[in-house]
């Protein structure tokens, strides 16, 4: 079966280790993996900050793109969230690749569902349940919600030998960056922030851990200026073994 | 960036940092305890289901429900008015304390006073207005304005009511116990309930079945200030309007589990009969909300039971306090009824939002409240209200976006941004770098790395 990876840009430019980790991650369980060039952007960005026409032309190419594989894989949840939630509507004509389209933390608990994962990552991880991926995509159960407690990230780095995961005190709340709120509204952006580190410290945790790169971006971003003794890690870099 | 008035104000409220702090983990707790409430109840998102439910039959059946109501609240004796707007309100209701004489009006809390401004307009009339909710009576000594709908005065703390008390009420200097001046506050109302003309309430919910309006309060002022006069007053907004009391049994399950983290209020009351000689009076208030109707993305704003769980629960509001917020109800749900009010004068609250979407799922009537910024935002262009600089950021994506060989050759020049002089990335217009380091670019980026090490492959 092939897999279209879906790479987002900032993935592409700033870590594209976590494009790695995802490509082989899905090689590792013997799918055939291709990658369409001439990928871009989803769009988010420019919809989030109230301009989502200037989205739709990447809708239409994000669809001419992948609408052929049957299972579309990419590892942002937000990115993801995005497509699924909007490209139907954008494109005024239902969408394939909203029904194929998965996060990576999607694919591989409901559809791979791997039992272990071979490296050990002998640390504390406190896990980061971002918005989109808690309220959109249905990662973990949201705190707002009387639903029965789950978490897919969580119970996936569980498979991890040697792991120990945390999640804060409050367990979903916005980390703050919120695409072009965090230049918009710089200050709260990076208050919430700031009180987010706070919060996964507090676990005694060594790394914030997540399955959306963009929040980790901002909270690296402040752990970096105000010298904080934690560092950020996609959670398949964790899965794959992959060097810190 | 250009600032948004939102934004300006928030970043004033950040620097006062300890205060910021308390009002963040007082709210937080709020919303915890409505966590503790609701996670016990194991049809809690049922009733949520039901609620909405029940809400949007309503607002799509006024018609009839007012009429119901009307028909039920005059065969009670009572006496039913209409205003389309603000100022027909305000006019019934200094007409009816004219007509009796009346020269003091004890009034419970309520958000559609406030919407309608009717204090002021009653005091240039020569109107008493006494507030009787303890927080709206700390508001009103202070002439402020309250900066939450459920807890109006949660932003002041208990030494600076003390010194306000001292002021104006005479209680003991330096005593900022909060149950002493609670006993000094109600000792002081208790004579303004006793010798008041008139006694005046919003409503929770109005019963078209009945022709009886139900009002929630813990302090039990709304009961007192009701029982104590024969002439009373209850407006409300149309959307208020509920068909049975068996909804209201829905109702009353989540409000104050959501609002407080209270299984009930303390007093729920249904008024529904006018004292012996006395007069009970209700005016059922449009003032916008019939063309809220008629906006179906916006629609359900009406379902709205005022329970203030969406601020407590706004990470953004908890750190920036309810008077950044340029209309008179903050959080999700006041940037979205300021918009639908008045969207140029209001669009500055537009930005105080990260679409976190959390407003919506702690909703108990499941107001769509982020999904409508969201909306919201799609629209300041056209209004003419949009940040030029964030249409110039997304042009510029757009531009880049669409055009993949662009895109990556900028992925190849990219890295040399990272060795770029400090102060030329640090500047007054990067909003980013003012508390944050920048994201480093990788030296190769995904699509570098694909290329190289699959060079048979497209
Ligand atoms: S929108 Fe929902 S959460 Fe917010 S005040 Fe209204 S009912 Fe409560």
């Amino acid at each position: 079966m092939k897999i279209g990876l879906f790479i987002p840009c900032y993935i592409n430019a700033v870590y594209p280790n976590v494009g790695i980790a995802c490509y082989e991650l899905l090689k590792s369980f013997g799918y055939d993996v291709e990658y369409p060039l001439d990928q871009t952007c989803c769009g988010q960005p420019m919809a989030n900050g109230g301009y989502e026409q200037d989205s739709r032309k990447l809708a239409e190419r994000f669809e001419d793109l992948f609408s052929d594989y049957e299972y579309v894989v990419g590892p942002s949840a937000s990115c993801v969230a995005f497509v699924r939630e909007n490209y139907s509507r954008l494109l005024n004509h239902e969408c394939k690749t909203e029904k194929s389209l998965y996060d990576i933390t999607e694919f591989l608990y409901d559809i791979v569902k791997p039992e272990s994962f071979p490296t050990p990552f002998p640390h504390k991880v406190s896990v980061h349940n971002s918005c989109h991926g808690v309220r959109e995509l249905g990662l973990s159960a949201a705190s707002e919600l009387t639903v029965p407690y789950f978490n897919k990230i969580r119970s996936l780095l569980e498979r991890v030998p040697e792991i120990t995961v945390f999640e804060p005190t409050r367990i979903d709340e916005c980390c703050g960056f919120g695409g072009l709120y965090s230049v918009e509204e710089p200050e709260i952006s990076a208050c919430m922030g700031r009180d987010k580190i706070g919060d996964h410290m507090h676990t005694g945790a060594e790394f914030i851990t997540g399955a959306d790169s963009s929040c980790l971006m901002h909270m690296q971003g402040v752990i970096d200026r105000e010298k904080l003794p934690i560092q950020t890690i996609h959670f398949l870099e964790i899965l794959t073994g992959q060097k810190i | 960036m250009s600032r948004t008035s939102h934004s300006r104000a928030a970043k004033a409220f950040q620097e006062d940092r300890n205060n910021a702090v308390w009002h963040d983990e007082t709210l937080w707790m709020v919303r915890q305890k409505r966590d503790k409430l609701s996670h016990n109840i194991p049809e809690w998102e049922d009733l949520r289901h039901t609620a909405r439910d029940i809400k949007l039959y309503s607002t799509s059946h006024l018609p009839e429900l007012i009429e119901e109501f009307e028909k039920n609240a005059k065969a009670n004796g009572c006496y039913v008015h209409f205003a389309k707007d603000a100022k027909e309100y305000r006019e019934i209701i200094e007409n009816i304390l004219k007509e009796h004489g009346a020269k003091k009006l004890v009034k419970s809390k309520s958000m559609l006073s406030e919407e309608c401004e009717l204090n002021e307009h009653l005091i240039n009339h020569g109107i008493d207005v006494i507030e009787t909710d303890l927080g709206e009576r700390i508001l009103q000594l202070m002439d402020a304005k309250p900066s939450h709908i459920v807890l109006p005065a949660i932003h002041i703390k208990r030494e600076r009511v003390g010194k306000l008390f001292e002021e104006k009420l005479g209680t003991e200097e330096n005593n900022y116990d909060p149950t002493y001046l609670t006993h000094q506050a109600r000792k002081a109302l208790r004579q303004d309930f006793l010798n008041a003309d008139a006694g005046m309430t919003g409503a929770n919910f109005a019963i078209a079945e009945t022709g009886e309006v139900v009002v929630c309060t813990n302090e039990g002022n709304a009961d007192m200030g009701m029982s104590c006069q024969n002439i009373n007053i209850t407006a409300f907004g149309i959307d208020k309007l509920v068909p049975s009391r068996e909804s209201v049994g829905v109702f009353t399950r989540l409000l104050a589990r959501s609002a407080t983290g209270q299984p009930i209020t303390t007093y729920t009351s249904h008024f529904g009969r006018p004292h012996e000689g006395g007069e009970q009076h209700f005016i059922l208030v449009d003032n916008g909300r019939s063309e809220i109707l008629g906006m179906e993305q916006h629609r359900k704003t009406l379902n709205c039971i005022r329970c203030g769980a969406c601020m407590n629960t706004c990470p953004v509001y908890r750190r920036s306090g309810g008077y950044s917020y340029s209309y008179f109800i903050p959080g999700p749900i006041g940037i979205n009824l300021g918009m639908l009010k008045d969207p140029r004068k209001f669009s500055g609250n537009v930005s105080g939002c990260t679409l976190c979407f959390s407003c919506s799922y702690v909703c108990p009537v499941m107001v769509d409240l982020g999904e409508q910024i969201y909306v919201w935002r799609q629209k300041l262009h056209d209004l003419g209200v949009a940040n030029q600089e964030k249409k110039t950021m997304s042009d510029g994506m757009k531009f880049i976006m669409e055009k993949p060989k662009l895109f990556n050759s900028a992925l190849k020049m990219a890295p040399m941004a990272n060795h770029a002089p400090r102060f030329l990335l640090y500047n007054g217009l990067n909003k980013w770098g003012q508390d944050r380091e920048l994201p480093r670019f990788a030296n190769e980026s995904f699509n570098s790395w694909w290329k190289r090490t699959h060079k048979n492959n497209k």
